[in-house]
């Protein structure tokens, strides 16, 4: 019998950034529905409330705090926890471990790391240490050195000869990285990588070798296996997280394949990992010659890839591993007839691509290479090459048909090959349809040729398609179309010529013709055997590269949930998290609950979350494949946001029944036209108009013709709504759920910055501390007139701004919206089961208290600027966070200082740069910054505030702006990180000034400093220090609220 | 667009599946069985075990990274598991027309024609396989246009006779070191070069070779095709060896006719092991080894004496992996351990059979 720990802590990733995903969420949860099956006490770390794993029942105790070592200690001291799992929350989690090891925290509270040890991790993280342990087994790693300093640095690259590659020890999703070409690269770019780690390591370039990955697990009597292995589609030089990643590798011989995972064995035992890790190689395209690049002890972003591409629960049973379990003792979850000790054979290959936003940056770079800067992305399942990628494509939701049917222009096609950027996978389309040899696409691309051909297949068939029209088209064509993942729109698109407004009506005549000839997909199952052995599984996908469906459509009760998609800046983890609980609630209810979705990362694309799943597009098309095969009582689409929300017309159209508001009513709500319309007929004022997808504020008539031009891009049919710009007014968003047009339950969230910053970058409190109970009476009023004239059955969101009791409403979503885990879990009252109850017909009319607590929440946006150079940290009307946290506190000052502390900031020690900004603004921070000089700051300023403090008597330093290149300079007082927090709030629209605190707020970010640029974040910053000492800040679960 | 002639396959119980040809323009029959390892067709389709059957692959891209060139050492070919494509047939359901590998020299359709053997793409491989799997190993029949052929049972005839070779053959033959013999029912080169690296001088003869008249250390019982009661010779003459206390490892065939001159029994399998990525414990302990498999028989381990023990067991279905005498050096494994295609986990038992030797 093994000796099972009693209780345990897992520790949790926090918020969502770039490099640190939504996979993190579904690897803890994972973990602790392992760890709570034995019997074993849970208890959680995890200040990110739209997790699935900090929802109730997940854990014994949820704590929402921040992941570091003081507030891990506190909670290990008084939860007596005897075991702690550091591999399930990312980087955060492993790096928070080894800095309590290494304090001596759990040798001094007896706490047990579970599953791989210290030493193991210090070994892959530790470049020098991690090189050393292959060396004595003869592996491989590429030549390089870890280097401490600059000069350092440049003396290593000298030996090695240029270009080399930067790496950054300890590092997430690459950050600091880069290949240097020359010194002078070399040394800007180990001068900001010092800035984040003590040691950087130069290492030969392997540029243009292919990229292998495998997923391996060891146990502790020595069993060790890998579960997948994975190739890249773009060769090394492009973080694999930035990469197509294609699942099993396509380009391997059988001796490679298992060179490469014989030598996985032989590292993995002899690092002496217990669990789950990721081993990366690249291989010569010219030999078996091979190199180590990295060993990540840890469940990954690639785990949660290969979790989902083979259907083996990695992060479920590397948690057993840890606790004691052989390979062998554990079942195969999805067989139910076969062991864990087993790589799974795929008949069917996975393609990965990540979703990138950087258009929504300013001053961003769009090439992509070592660094990771995509925030989220997709995974398609097929039986083709072509077949996936096009569906990958379909799936990032960016306006893409797939590799053909787009309209997208390239300049100068060969530096696109060339020069990668999140564009490249088109330009080698476009690049092969302007008659350029797949030998030189190969020669600028370093790309394998076996996926060049495939794409030139897609090529053919789509000049194929072009010759022909609707009615003399070959139906072979047809059928090798679909086979190659070609949708129904694409066809149109080809066979019409057309990409006008009525696309619509045309995809339905090339469905239908497909139909006529009984072309249709068919559905296969994941079953991790290939079909050798007989599976239970319900993990499926759609293909046309079929003529047999694996089940049978017999259940009478079945329910669609369309999940979210690719996480993106303005739709992740919380999406899922409606979803999930969506499903919950179906089941809990009798229902067969079907999920559809595409993203890896997810928990709801966890097979054994719902009856059924269909890991497949979010299209009408895919959408309507799935609801003809299963015919069930209707589909759920407002949990997953925007994109299955955009869906409600189309479906409706089909008669696909939809569950709770109209579509109709959908349509009023997001037709501007319509809902202004129906505000003015409730007597509900309305600012002058706002939203779109490209929004921004417009301070003079250059800016304007900007936003206007980004506009037409974003959307054709409706460019631009141009709308009065309320300034310094109050935003106020209600999260609510109805019942046949009456309100039964709502929670208002204030935000603490005016109104003009993004509610998803906004810093909320709920429930409402500075609003006045007058105004929060007009809006619950509002409220229920909205919801009985749209007649709402379901979640829905309205955002309003208040001035001086004056409420105007901006918009309504008929949708569960982005704040609903944190309203749900700071009331703890479940709005999703409420909903979607709501939905079903059952009456949950009630009273419900989401006003009167005892304590605050307030959620926190997480922003990651840092990983993407050059971009202005600034907040505007345009989403740049890529993630949130949410804590508790017993005020609003624990629970904001808790929620800032989650998201990396630091309480400054003793230096401030202040730069506030206009007159307003600097009047408004005039006491925040007399309270940062009486609780003894060193202050420096630039010119303007300095002399405006002077005059209030406040003495302060004065650091000369970046543009005066005089020192002292801000600049390099920065770069030296003599400034322990930066408050530069943006001042005017005046080119040069702009420049100046960019340059200023961006070397921050560069250097790690905290920054601060909203004047009532900071005010309430300083007034939080002032009042609580970290030490005050109460170590409290969820459950104690 | 590339389109093969149509061709369809025909299951002896009527199902029919309809593909297009990417390899040998004729009709052909044989037994259809599925591989579910997703690397290594060059391997598969030359190991000899094949003999006489359709090669179903589950894993639906097929011929990525082309064909590599034949290439000797030591008398062997490094890059294929025997000196011809071994299987009746091939089909797949995605064939790459365009290959891209350094190693390669030519695409599969070439090999395929080059060596006159039919293919077809196009099949709905999966929904074959399910068939397959729950019907048990079926005959098969490739039909091109509508030129029909009988079907073929390979395991009503002595196939091993047609893989094994004629007259021995002596490999890595040195002074002062010791001598084995391979007795060859369709031996994979992958055992030979293991033995040849373990300074081995390897005596191959066929599978009804007297080898007892021979001076020699250690016997090699090799894997192959059918049933192994088929091999009534190699049975009589493993019988005879296993009194003079000869150190004996059999493989996959060998470890069935092992059992079967011991004494044992065999029985046909519902689900045969056709894969790369099979579990088998190392019996009473928790060591678990990913191995490769290809066989369609397995070992009643009850029809045995209690002179024996069971050596591996698969952790998925309890089936018979391995025999090993208590006392004396006879050990064999259902598995590969010689992998070419699949996992070189289990490489260290020829290093046991050599310290058999000693």
């Amino acid at each position: 019998m093994i000796q099972k720990p009693k209780k345990v802590l897992v520790l949790g990733s926090g918020s969502l950034k770039i490099g640190q995903a939504g996979e993190f969420d579904y690897s803890g949860s994972q973990c602790l529905k392992a760890l709570r099956e034995e019997g074993i006490g849970t208890v959680l770390i995890n200040p990110n409330i739209a997790t699935i794993q900090t929802s109730e029942g997940m854990a014994d105790k949820i704590y929402f705090l921040p992941v570091t070592p003081y507030f891990v200690e506190k909670v290990i001291e008084k939860e007596k926890v005897d075991g702690i799992m550091l591999s399930f929350g990312g980087q955060t989690a492993l790096n928070c471990g080894v800095e309590l090891h290494d304090a001596g925290v759990f040798e001094k509270h007896d706490v047990k790391v579970l599953g791989t040890q210290i030493d193991a991790i210090k070994n892959t993280e530790d470049r020098e240490l991690f090189v050393k342990k292959l060396n004595e087994i003869n592996v491989k790693t590429p030549e390089s050195e870890a280097v401490a300093s600059v000069g350092q640095a440049i003396e290593v690259a000298k030996k090695l000869e240029y270009p080399v590659m930067l790496r950054v020890a300890y590092a997430l999703g690459g950050q600091g990285s880069g290949v240097a070409l020359n010194e002078e690269e070399l040394a800007a770019k180990a001068k900001r990588a010092l800035a984040y780690s003590s040691q950087v390591l130069i290492e030969k370039y392997l540029g243009g070798w292919k990229e292998i990955e495998y997923e391996v697990v060891r146990d502790a009597y020595d069993n060790c296996i890998t579960v997948c292995n994975m190739e890249n589609f773009d060769p090394m030089g492009i973080h694999t997280g930035e990469s197509i990643v294609v699942a099993p590798s396509q380009t391997l011989t059988n001796s490679e394949y298992h060179k490469l995972r014989d030598i996985s064995i032989r590292v993995i035992r002899h690092l002496g990992i217990v669990g789950e890790c990721n081993i990366q190689y690249a291989l010569d395209p010219y030999s078996e010659d091979y190199m180590v690049i990295e060993v990540n002890a840890r469940l990954s972003r690639s785990s949660a890839l290969a979790s989902k591409a083979t259907g083996y629960p990695l992060a479920f049973i590397a948690a057993k591993l840890a606790i004691g379990y052989s390979l062998t003792e554990l079942e195969n979850a999805i067989t139910k007839a076969t062991k864990s000790c087993f790589e799974p054979a795929l008949d069917y290959i996975v393609v990965k691509i990540p979703r990138w936003d950087l258009q929504k940056f300013k001053h961003v770079s769009f090439e992509i290479g070592s660094e990771m800067k995509s925030v989220g992305e997709v995974m398609a399942i097929g039986r083709k090459f072509e077949e996936v990628i096009q569906k990958a494509i379909r799936m990032l939701n960016i306006n893409l048909h797939g590799l053909v049917g787009n309209n997208l222009k390239f300049d100068d096609i060969k530096k696109e090959l060339r020069m990668p950027t999140d564009k490249r996978l088109l330009a080698i389309v476009e690049a092969v349809r302007r008659g350029i040899s797949v030998d030189e696409i190969y020669e600028l691309t370093k790309i394998d040729k076996w996926f060049l051909y495939k794409i030139r297949n897609v090529v053919e068939t789509e000049k194929g398609l072009l010759n022909c029209n609707i009615g003399n088209v070959p139906i072979n064509l047809i059928k090798l179309a679909k086979q190659q993942g070609f949708s129904d729109f694409q066809i149109a698109r080809l066979l019409f010529k057309e990409d006008g407004n009525n696309m619509g009506e045309k995809l339905l005549q090339a469905r239908n013709l497909r139909k006529k000839h009984k072309i249709t997909p068919c559905v296969k199952q994941i079953d991790t055997l290939a079909a050798e052995y007989p599976a239970k599984t319900n993990y499926l996908y759609l293909t046309y590269n079929g003529e047999e469906d694996d089940i049978e459509f017999k259940a009478k009760n079945n329910v669609i949930v369309l999940g979210s998609g690719a996480y993106r800046i303005g739709s992740s983890v919380e999406f899922d998290w409606c979803c999930v609980n969506a499903v919950f609630t179906l089941k809990k209810l009798g229902y067969s609950a079907i999920m559809i979705n595409y993203n890896p990362e997810t928990v709801s694309t966890d097979y054994d979350v719902c009856d059924r799943l269909y890991f497949d597009e979010l299209s009408l098309e895919r959408v309507l494949d799935i609801y003809e095969k299963e015919n069930p009582l209707g589909v759920i689409i407002s949990m997953g946001g925007q994109i299955p929300n955009n869906l409600a017309m189309r479906l409706d159209r089909q008669d696909v029944k939809i569950f709770g508001t109209s579509p109709l009513s959908i349509d009023n709500a997001e037709n501007r036209h319509k809902f202004s319309t129906m505000l003015d007929s409730l007597g509900v004022e309305q600012p002058q108009w706002a939203s779109g997808a490209a929004m921004g504020v417009a301070a003079n008539k250059k800016e304007l013709e900007q936003y206007l031009r980004k506009a037409a891009e974003v959307s054709k049919e409706h460019p631009v709504v141009i709308s009065k710009f309320i300034t310094n007014a109050k935003e106020i968003e209600i999260d609510a759920v109805a019942q046949n047009g009456d309100l039964v339950i709502y929670a208002v969230s204030e935000h603490i910055e005016n109104a003009g910053v993004h509610s998803g970058d906004a810093t909320m409190v709920l429930p409402p501390q500075y609003t006045y109970l007058e105004t929060i009476r007009r809006i619950k009023e509002i409220t229920k007139s909205i919801a009985k004239s749209l007649k709402i059955t379901g979640p829905f969101n309205i955002q309003l701004i208040a001035k001086d009791n004056n409420i105007k409403v901006i918009e309504c979503n008929l949708r569960a919206s982005r704040s609903f885990p944190f309203v749900s879990k700071v009331t703890k009252h479940n709005f999703i089961d409420m909903a979607t109850k709501a939905m079903l017909g059952m009456d949950i009319k009630g009273k419900y208290n989401t006003l009167d607590l005892d304590y605050v929440g307030v959620k926190a946006p997480q922003f990651s600027f840092s990983r993407l150079q050059g971009a202005d940290p600034v907040l505007s009307v345009e989403m740049a966070s890529t993630g949130e946290v949410a804590c508790l506190g017993s005020d609003v000052n624990e629970a904001f200082l808790k929620s800032l502390l989650s998201v990396g900031f630091v309480i400054p020690k003793s230096n401030v740069l202040l730069s506030t900004g206009p007159i307003k603004s600097k009047a408004d921070l005039l006491e925040s910054v007399k309270k940062l000089a009486e609780m003894g700051y060193n202050l420096y300023a630039t010119e303007g505030t300095a002399k405006f403090l002077e005059e209030n008597n406040v003495k302060t330093n004065i650091l000369h702006w970046p543009l005066d290149k005089k020192e002292p300079s801000t600049l390099t007082y920065l770069q030296e990180r003599k400034i322990d927090l930066v408050i530069n709030i943006p001042k005017s629209l005046e080119e040069e000034e702009l420049t100046n605190d960019y340059l200023i707020r961006r070397k921050a970010v560069d250097f790690n400093i905290p920054l601060l640029t909203n004047a009532q974040i900071a005010k309430l910053f300083v007034e939080s220090i002032y009042k609580k000492k970290i030490e005050e800040l109460e170590v409290k679960s969820w459950g104690e609220y | 667009m590339h389109e093969g002639k149509e061709a369809r396959l025909v299951l002896e119980n009527g199902d029919e599946f309809r593909g297009f040809s990417f390899g040998a323009g004729h009709s052909t029959s044989g037994e259809a069985v599925f591989s579910t390892g997703m690397v290594g067709y060059p391997e598969s389709l030359t190991d000899p075990s094949y003999k006489g059957q359709i090669l179903v692959l589950t894993y639906p891209l097929i011929g990525n990274y082309g064909v590599p060139a034949k290439n000797i050492e030591n008398s062997l070919d490094t890059n294929f598991e025997s000196d011809k494509i071994q299987v009746q047939a091939l089909i797949v359901s995605d064939y790459s027309f365009e290959y891209s590998h350094w190693n390669a020299k030519k695409s599969l359709a070439e090999w395929l024609k080059e060596e006159n053997i039919p293919a077809i793409y196009g099949i709905d491989t999966r929904k074959l396989t399910k068939t397959l799997r729950e019907k048990g190993a079926m005959l098969g029949k490739i039909i091109f246009d509508e030129e029909n052929v009988g079907f073929y049972d390979p395991n009503a005839f002595d196939v091993v006779k047609e893989v094994s070779i004629k007259e021995p053959i002596v490999y890595n033959e040195r002074p002062n070191q010791e001598k084995v013999v391979v007795v060859d029912c369709g031996v994979k080169n992958n055992i030979i070069r293991n033995l040849i690296k373990r300074n081995l001088t390897v005596i191959r003869v066929s599978y009804d070779y007297d080898f007892l008249a021979d001076f020699f250390d250690g016997l090699i019982i090799s894997n192959g095709p059918g049933d192994p009661k088929m091999c009534k010779k190699t049975i009589y003459n493993v019988g005879r060896a296993l009194k003079h206390n000869i150190p004996t490892f059999g493989i996959c065939l060998g470890n069935q006719i092992l059992a079967l001159a011991a004494g044992g029994d065999t029985y046909k399998l519902k689900y045969g092991h056709r894969s790369q990525n099979q579990p088998c414990t190392l019996v009473n302990t928790k060591r678990c080894f990913i191995t490769t498999q290809n066989h369609g028989f397995a070992v009643d381990m009850k029809s045995l004496s209690d002179e024996w023990q069971e050596f591996f067991v698969n952790a998925n279905d309890g089936t018979n992996e391995g025999i090993k005498h208590k006392t004396k050096p006879f050990m064999s494994v259902q598995f590969h351990p010689e992998a070419t295609p699949g996992p070189v986990d289990t490489e260290f038992l020829f290093d046991e059979f050599v310290k058999m030797l000693k």
